[in-house]
């Protein structure tokens, strides 16, 4: 095992997948001299060549247009789009072309791209750096969508990606970047957890907690200190975007009759609308309260100064779970 | 095998209009010269100090940034011909759309300090009314304005006027669709547009031979606009160039494109380190052709400078540096609820549900010290 910060799990994932496939190539703004603006690409150009890490022009629609083109050519192109509120000129490539190309050749042809996503707030910067636009992506068939908020998840899942044969979205929570976990370099990839499934990160029976990314390490405090409130809070990490694995969700909810889902993307048809809607479907008559949403306000992401109001954070989760629990709460009084 | 050729062949420091030459002496250009034949010594005094002004406002940010006071700072150092030769070859009336890095553009074109530094702060998205500078807000999206400023210009087709608007960009926008279709959106409508792009040589960390195996200014004939290719650190030929193309758009010429060629002295913001990729030697190089240097060694030469001209500049950008420093730490904080303004021009039930969900939220907390928490809610 190796103690490594998120982003050097995902170098070291990166590195991994170009050791074990020659057709796996880098793409993106600033990755190669400078290792990309959050150094998740440091060392790699200078160990694999410029014609694997590949500094591109500042252009994303032709990273990623580009990167469709190296995949008609059997090219495994991992895509770095530096900042999540960047990706947008590159959007009618990823929604029109990545995301239905296998499709529209009767699946003769393979899009096995990874967009790697910085994404998310909390790190105070300017317009544009901070955003969640996940969900567009989970609205998008035909591609995967993953967010790991962990370094050992996030090498596996980076590992599992790149060797996906559909384009996958991976979204890495940047206010993450230098926390520190355990990882295992040598795992044996067919005996991880599968790059689809969502797992219980702190088991609980009171109220089941669903999140990921970078909300997973602020629910695990939450569960922390609802526990000081005599409140036992199972968390689930979805990891999977799109599929959603609502087995560990299910099960959880038969349990505990009560779901809070929160993350940082804005409430209105984000992650928690779908996994509400899911698991009332799934499990209806379990459930002893109607699902609660803590999420970001449906605003353009705001100024930094204001972005601790807009994002959940441990106090407004608890709120939540108190929702769900009936217990006296910031919309006791209030129907909704 | 592929491999990304960074070409030097985008630079060449050939075939570059000039009117003051790196050690300040005066050069003769048959082009450029007859746009700046009224600029008299005391004009040209007036210039340096704007430079200087505009390069104080850079030092005191940045030690700003340093201090925690911003958030985040973009330097201009090095850059400031460029901004303060195109800013004033402009009229009132004409609309200026902006990258990140034009600070002081907004400066001269008498935007607030503070509220210039707010947006550095982290207290607003933007700081100034755009209409009441004939100044869009600054821009992050690469590339994004130049579309804003051709649309503008087709306005000013439509609605018949001879006002015009100037994109600014840099090197590596020159890379993104948008700029591409911008200029091709300029020939079409001959729009009255100029397209200023600040060649600041790196984009990050990428080299301009990166995004471009040609000089800049040759891709413009391609589209059908004219292009002028000019030394970015000599104030009177930046000063010069936009007057040319300010005159062909007010003539009903349509779009012009001007490459100014300078450099990035400094990070490409505070976040950034860039030892990581650039050698000294380079900066050496472009430190010895610096656009304040070389016009005070020009007006020094002509004994326009003299002591008491020198304190009245200093002054001048002193009570700018004071300015700037007292504004950006007096600036208050947002009020939480403001996180709710300006989303829509009228009522939006669900946001408005939620603004009063988070109002009753955070009533919870009983704020003990005074503070407000409304926004400004129409």
């Amino acid at each position: 095992m190796s103690r490594l910060t998120l982003t050097q799990a995902i170098n070291a994932g990166l590195r991994k997948a170009m050791e074990d496939d020659p057709k796996v190539v880098l793409m993106g703004e600033d990755i190669g001299t400078l290792g990309g603006v959050f150094r998740v690409t440091d060392g790699l150009m200078k160990d694999f060549g410029s014609h694997r890490v590949i500094d591109t022009p500042l252009a994303e629609s032709a990273i990623i247009g580009t990167a469709v083109g190296l995949a008609y050519r059997g090219f495994r192109p991992v895509c770095e789009i530096q900042f999540d509120g960047f990706i947008y000129p590159g959007f009618d490539q990823i929604v029109s072309q990545v995301a239905k190309l296998h499709m529209r050749t009767h699946g003769q042809v393979r899009m096995p791209l990874t967009i790697r996503v910085p994404f998310g707030g909390g790190i105070g910067s300017p317009e544009h750096h901070s955003e969640s636009p996940e969900a567009y992506f989970v609205h998008t068939s035909g591609l995967r969508v993953i967010s790991a908020s962990n370094p050992q998840d996030a090498y596996t899942l980076l590992r599992q990606a790149i060797a996906c044969d559909d384009p996958v979205m991976f979204f890495e929570p940047k206010r993450r970047y230098h926390a520190k976990g355990e990882v295992d370099l040598d795992a044996d990839l067919t005996r991880a957890p599968a790059m689809g499934a969502s797992r219980v990160v702190h088991a609980g029976t009171d109220v089941t907690l669903v999140t990921y990314g970078p909300l997973v390490a602020t629910a695990l405090d939450a569960a922390k200190a609802a526990a000081d409130d005599g409140i036992s809070l199972e968390v689930v990490d979805l990891r999977s975007l799109s599929p959603l694995d609502y087995g560990p969700i299910e099960e959880s909810v038969r349990r505990t009759g009560r779901v809070v889902i929160t993350h940082e993307a804005s409430e209105t048809l984000g992650l928690g609308a779908e996994v509400a809607a899911g698991i009332t479907e799934r499990c209806f008559n379990y459930l002893e309260a109607a699902p609660v949403r803590v999420t970001g306000f449906d605003i353009p992401y705001p100024p930094s100064k204001l972005e601790k109001h807009h994002l959940p954070d441990l106090d407004r989760m608890l709120d939540g779970v108190d929702r769900a629990l009936g217990r006296p709460n910031s919309l006791s009084g209030l129907e909704g | 095998m592929l491999e990304a050729s960074a070409n030097s062949g985008a630079s060449p420091q050939t075939g570059i209009h000039q009117l003051i030459a790196a050690d300040g002496t005066s050069v003769a250009d048959g082009e450029l010269d007859p746009f700046v034949a009224d600029v008299d010594d005391a004009q040209l005094v007036r210039l340096y100090s704007d430079m200087v002004a505009i390069r104080r406002i850079d030092v005191e940010a940045t030690a700003l940034q340093r201090q925690g006071q911003l958030a985040l700072w973009p330097p201009m150092l090095g850059q400031e011909a460029s901004q303060v030769g195109s800013l004033r070859a402009l009229g009132g009336d004409d609309f200026i759309f902006p990258t990140y890095r034009e600070n002081g553009v907004a400066y001269l074109r008498g935007a607030d300090l503070a509220g210039i530094m707010s947006t550095w702060r982290g207290s607003a998205n933007t700081g100034w009314d755009p209409y009441k500078f004939n100044m869009a807000t600054p821009q992050i999206i690469i590339g994004s304005q130049t579309l804003h400023a051709t649309g503008y210009a087709m306005g000013l087709v439509l609605d018949g006027k001879e006002t015009l608007s100037i994109a600014y960009l840099g090197d590596g926008a020159t890379s993104q669709g948008d700029v591409h279709e911008s200029m091709v959106f300029a020939a079409s409508f001959q729009a009255p547009v100029i397209f200023f792009c600040q060649n600041n040589h790196w984009a990050i960390s990428e080299p301009v031979g990166l995004q471009a195996h040609v000089p800049i200014a040759g891709r413009a004939p391609g589209y059908g606009i004219p292009s002028l290719r000019v030394d970015g650190n000599d104030v009177l030929a930046v000063l010069a160039a936009t007057r040319w193309a300010a005159a062909r758009a007010r003539s009903g010429g349509g779009p012009s494109f001007i490459e100014a060629v300078t450099y990035r002295m400094g990070a490409h913001t505070t976040a950034d380190d860039p030892t990581r990729y650039r050698g000294v030697t380079e900066l050496e190089e472009w430190g010895a052709k610096d656009p304040i240097a070389r016009v005070k060694a020009l007006l020094q030469g002509r004994g326009k400078l003299d002591d008491d001209a020198e304190a009245a500049v200093a002054r001048r950008a002193d009570a700018v540096a004071a300015e700037l420093r007292e504004g950006t730490i007096n600036l208050p904080d947002p009020a939480p609820l403001s996180v709710f303004d300006n989303v829509y021009t009228t009522e939006h039930a669900i946001l408005d549900r939620q603004r009063d969900h988070y109002e009753r939220y955070l009533a919870g907390f009983a704020p003990t010290d005074g503070t407000t928490l409304e926004g400004s809610r129409s």
